[in-house]
Order: structure tokens, then sequence, then C-alpha cells
């Protein structure tokens, strides 16, 4: 069992630069062989899942043939493979995320769970009437809906850092909204459909100076960019596996070890109990008095291979190529007629997502006009609700990048707008 | 690029019904007003109807949404004024038998509906044509909840 990467590109020494192989890396991604209505598949919709590598797809199957069997149960030699292997992942997470202390990665089934688990745990003991839980206008229903049940529970207030017209969160808003109710400050570090990088360093450091808890849904930033939680000093940090390389079913919560202690347990039950009598049980020690029943360790095991794969790849590289592809098609898209680009035109604050609005055709007409053509895109409100509503549409249309999209992949867009348009007979320029 | 053939989906009654919509008008007497709502795309649409004893005499039908949807409303409005709510119960079940594969009956007039036919291949997009349907029928049942409650002897 081998992770292949030859997919990076060193470039001159002096530059320090290094770029991806789109070549290369595509072939280590078996479905992109595979042909939609007799079309290459030009696959933009990694900010709802990513394709799996090779080496991802083996190591689940590898596994299951030679290793598996449930974790924390047995003293025998295949038990003991798959704890440890389990356990290793908690090591290696700990380390991607920037050298965090493992005691404070949880294991989850995706980010939706990682939040939900800070929402009720963390704030069932320490929220009460009165005090105010700050969210931003741009969340995805998982870092809204959780919050929102809390808020009818016990009577605590949800603000909201409203978006700018260009994608922004409005910060001016933000420090006007902090105050000694403030006990949550709860953001996307990347929105999943304005693609914009939030100054989460900057809200992080203002709401601790008012001693409230930080949490960073994570889903759209931890596959994109290097993510440092020690250095964020976030006390949260929720992501999921299969929106980089891995498995889905596997998400992960890192909390600060401080904190998670101080935590009831959500779910209970088996693996997540110190003792346990007929009338009494006392919890395990963290991480795993969260992780209640058998986990999904063989998916746990297969991330341990996609996050060998993002590692080699490097972090950094894979920033700078969906820089690149982003500038790319923010260009191509800005020339179209008739077309709205939403989110920052800076490609500094702006991630791999880029959504917009043709007003000539309905986005999920679009969306299956250029299928037709192989082109996978996501047509929808993106779960932001709320977001839709503050651009006053129903829907827009989003393409999202990973490692192995290219130019061409955007070329194929743009000339599938097109023909959309031809083929409902609008005029195009 | 290659292009399968999407003629079935988007056939040119479709784009004819989508790009003018009948049922964009105003009424002028409101018996009963329905919004409808796709959770998937956001789509909204929005019925009125006026009734006479017991037969749908107009329809408004407001759709903010994708083509297939537009023109399924459309279609509805063209189609249904003047018949009994026994008679559009029937077609809009036959409507929605025929999205999951059945065939229609056979002495059933549904209009330009049958230019839908194409869209049961297409699951995402099956909702979209259902939903002026189901919104008229909710609107229907909401009504005559109301009339038991008023006046339970109402004539159907």
């Amino acid at each position: 069992m081998t992770t292949k990467t030859d997919g990076v590109i060193q470039m001159p020494a002096e530059t320090g630069k290094q770029v991806l192989n789109v070549d290369i890396i595509r072939n280590d991604f078996p479905i992109l062989n595979r042909k939609i209505h007799g079309n290459r598949i030009v696959y933009l919709d990694s900010a709802a899942t990513t394709q799996k590598p090779a080496c991802v797809i083996n190591a689940l199957s590898f596994f299951y043939r030679t290793s598996n069997a449930n974790i924390h149960r047995g003293a025998y030699t295949l038990s003991e493979e798959s704890s440890s292997a389990y356990e290793n992942l908690r090591e290696k997470i700990a380390r991607f995320i920037g050298g965090v202390d493992q005691r404070g990665i949880v294991f989850t089934r995706n980010t939706t769970e990682s939040l939900n688990l800070v929402a009720r745990s963390w704030s069932k003991a320490n929220i009460k009437a009165g005090d105010e839980i700050i969210l931003t206008e741009m969340e995805h229903h998982s870092n809204l809906v959780p919050w929102i049940m809390i808020a009818q529970e016990t009577g605590a207030v949800l603000k909201h850092i409203p978006v700018t017209e260009d994608g922004y969160l409005d910060m001016d808003i933000f420090y006007k909204l902090l105050s000694e109710r403030t006990k949550v400050v709860s953001v996307t570090m990347v929105s999943n459909v304005l693609g914009t990088i939030n100054p989460v360093s900057e809200i992080i450091k203002a709401a601790h100076s008012y001693n409230a808890v930080t949490v960073l849904d994570g889903a759209q930033g931890v596959p994109h960019t290097k993510v440092d939680a020690k250095e964020l000093d976030c006390d949260f940090l929720a992501f999921s596996a299969h929106k980089m390389l891995g498995p889905t079913g596997i998400g992960v919560l890192y909390g600060k070890p401080e904190l998670l202690e101080k935590m009831e347990p959500v779910l209970t039950g088996g693996g997540m109990i110190q003792e346990v009598t007929l009338n009494s049980a006392t919890w395990a020690e963290i991480p795993w008095k969260f992780e209640a029943g058998t986990p999904n360790y063989a998916d746990v095991i297969a991330f341990s291979s996609a996050i060998d794969y993002l590692e080699k790849l490097s972090m950094d590289a894979i920033r700078i190529h969906e820089k690149e592809l982003t500038a790319y098609t923010l260009e191509r898209l800005e020339t179209f007629p008739d077309l709205t680009v939403y989110g920052p035109r800076d490609i500094e604050h702006r991630a791999g997502v880029v959504a917009f609005y043709d007003k000539l055709i309905h986005p999920h007409d679009l969306s299956t006009i250029l299928d037709s053509y192989g082109i996978a895109i996501r047509a929808g409100h993106h779960c932001a609700q709320p977001l839709m509503r503050r651009y006053n549409i129903p829907a827009n249309v989003r393409a999202s990048f990973y490692i192995y999209n290219d130019k061409a992949d955007v070329d194929a867009l743009i000339e599938g707008l097109k023909k959309a348009r031809e083929y409902f007979q609008y005029e195009t320029s | 690029m290659k292009q399968v053939k999407l003629d079935d989906l988007y056939r040119d009654t479709i784009l004819d019904h989508y790009k003018n919509p009948r049922g964009r008008k105003e009424l002028d007497r409101i018996d009963a007003e329905h919004k409808g709502y796709n959770p998937l795309c956001g789509d909204q649409v929005t019925i009125k109807a006026k009734f006479t004893n017991g037969y749908l005499e107009d329809v408004a039908v407001d759709s903010q949404g994708c083509a297939i949807s537009v023109a399924s409303g459309s279609m509805l409005a063209e189609l249904l004024p003047g018949k009994s709510l026994k008679e559009i119960q029937q077609i809009t079940e036959a409507f929605r038998e025929m999205m999951h594969g059945k065939k229609l009956p056979d002495d059933m007039d549904i209009g330009d509906l049958d230019a839908l036919e194409g869209v049961k291949k297409y699951h995402s997009r099956i909702k979209c044509a259902l939903i002026p349907w189901i919104t008229l029928n909710d609107l229907i049942k909401a009504r005559q909840e109301k009339e038991t409650l008023v006046s339970p002897s109402l004539p159907e």
C-alpha cells in the first residue's frame, strides 16, 4: 500500500514555489476516467465533496482485507492493529492542524456533527438567558441551526455579522456586536458560497478579549490551505474528511483539552465509559468520552492515507494552485454578459469557490444542461438560505476546485455556459 | 463537446410556456391563495384561485423557478380553468403517476402536459414539474378543511 504522488513540480529554488502537476494528479483519481454522456468528467463540485485518489480507496479495501477488527476491544493482533491505526491518525491530524494536543481530536461523522457537539455539550453548561452568540450571515446551515436550537432552549440571543455587497464580513459591525454578553463567536473560515476567506485570526483575538469561546467551521478551510489551530488559538475547529480526499462519514472536532474535559458527552454507551454500574456511570478520558459506540474506524484509517497524499503535495502548493485557477475563472466569467459573480475579487481573500447567477437561465436548468456536457456543478442555495436572501436570489450556481482541476475545466465550463444559452435560444455575444 | 440529447427534457412546448407563462395574471376575485416551495432549490410558486360551485373558474400561477417548474405551472393554468375539483384531482394524480413512469389513462386530456413526460428520466427534476400541482392540491385541501369547519354541509 503506497501513496503515489509525483504530482508536485518543484520550481527553480530561487522562487521557492511548488506547483501542482495536474496531469499526474489526475491519474491518481480513477473516477476521472469515467465518461459522462460521452464527455470527460469536468468535476467542479469539490466544495460539496472531493473525489478520492486510488491510495484512499485502496487503503480502505486493504484494511478490510487484512486488519479488520473492532478497536479498543481485544488483546489480539487484529484488534491491536486497527486500534493503533485509529489512534495514529489522531496523532497525525493533531500534527496536520498545527501540532495541537492530540487529546483534543474527537472523531465524529462530519463537520455538522462536530458543530452540533459543541453547541449541544459546551453551550448547555455555559449559556444562559440573555447571553449572546455571534454568528455570520454567510454561515452554512450547519453553523446556524444548532445555535438556533440552543438560543430557543436557553433564551440566549443570536447576533449576526452582516456580509457586505462584495462578500466580506462587516468587521466594523462585528466589533460593535462584541460585548461582555458575548459567550460564543462561531464563524466559518471560508464561505462555501462566496469563497471569502474570513479574518478568523482577528475575530478570535477580539472574541477572546471578551472571554468568549471561539468556534471555527473549517469545512471549506482545512482542505484548501495550511491551518494552524495552535497559532489561531481557536477553542474549537470542525472539519470533514470527505472534503479533503478522505472517505465520507468521518468528521473531526478539535477542541482545547481544558474545555473538552469540562464538557458532558452527547452520545453515551460503549467505548466512552470508565465504570458502569446498574445505576451510574463515569466517563472515559477525553477524547474517547465523545466517541460512543463502535466508531467508523475503517474510514478513519483511509482518511490517514488522504492526509499523507495532501501532505506530499503540500498545503501551500494546493493553495497556490487554487488561487491561480480561481483568478482565471473570475477573469473569464467577468466578461460574460448577464451574469453576476459573487464574492471578493481580491484573490488573497478568496478560496477556490466561484458562485454566480445567470440572469437568463435558472440554476437548475443550467446544471442539467452542463451535465449533458459532463460538467458537474452545484445549483441551489448551498445550505446557506440566509445568504441567498442577503443577495436577493433564490439559488445560484457554484463551481469549486481542488487539486485535480485545471484551466481546461474552467474553459469547459465557459463553453458550457455558451451552449446553454444557445440551447435556450438566447443570444450570446 | 458532445451533448446528450436533452430534447426529451426541454422540448419547444416547454420553452414556449417558460418564456410566455400563461398563468401570470391578476384575478378579479381571489377565493384562495397558496404558496409552494421547493426546498432543494429555493424555488417558489404562488397560486391564486377563483371557485364557482365546486369548479375552478380561474387560476393565476406566479412561478419563480426553472424552466420545468414555470412551464408546468403555465400548463396547469391553461388546462384547469372550468374543471371540477374532482377532475383536477384526477389529472393531478395522473400527472404524478406519469412522472413516476406510469402510462396515462387513454381518455384523459392533459393538454400540453405530455411535453413534460421526458422529465421522468431526470430524478432531481421531477419535483420541479410537480411543484405547481402539489401547491394547487394543498390549496384545495386547505380550502376544503376550512369549509368543513365553517359549513359542513357545503357541496364538494
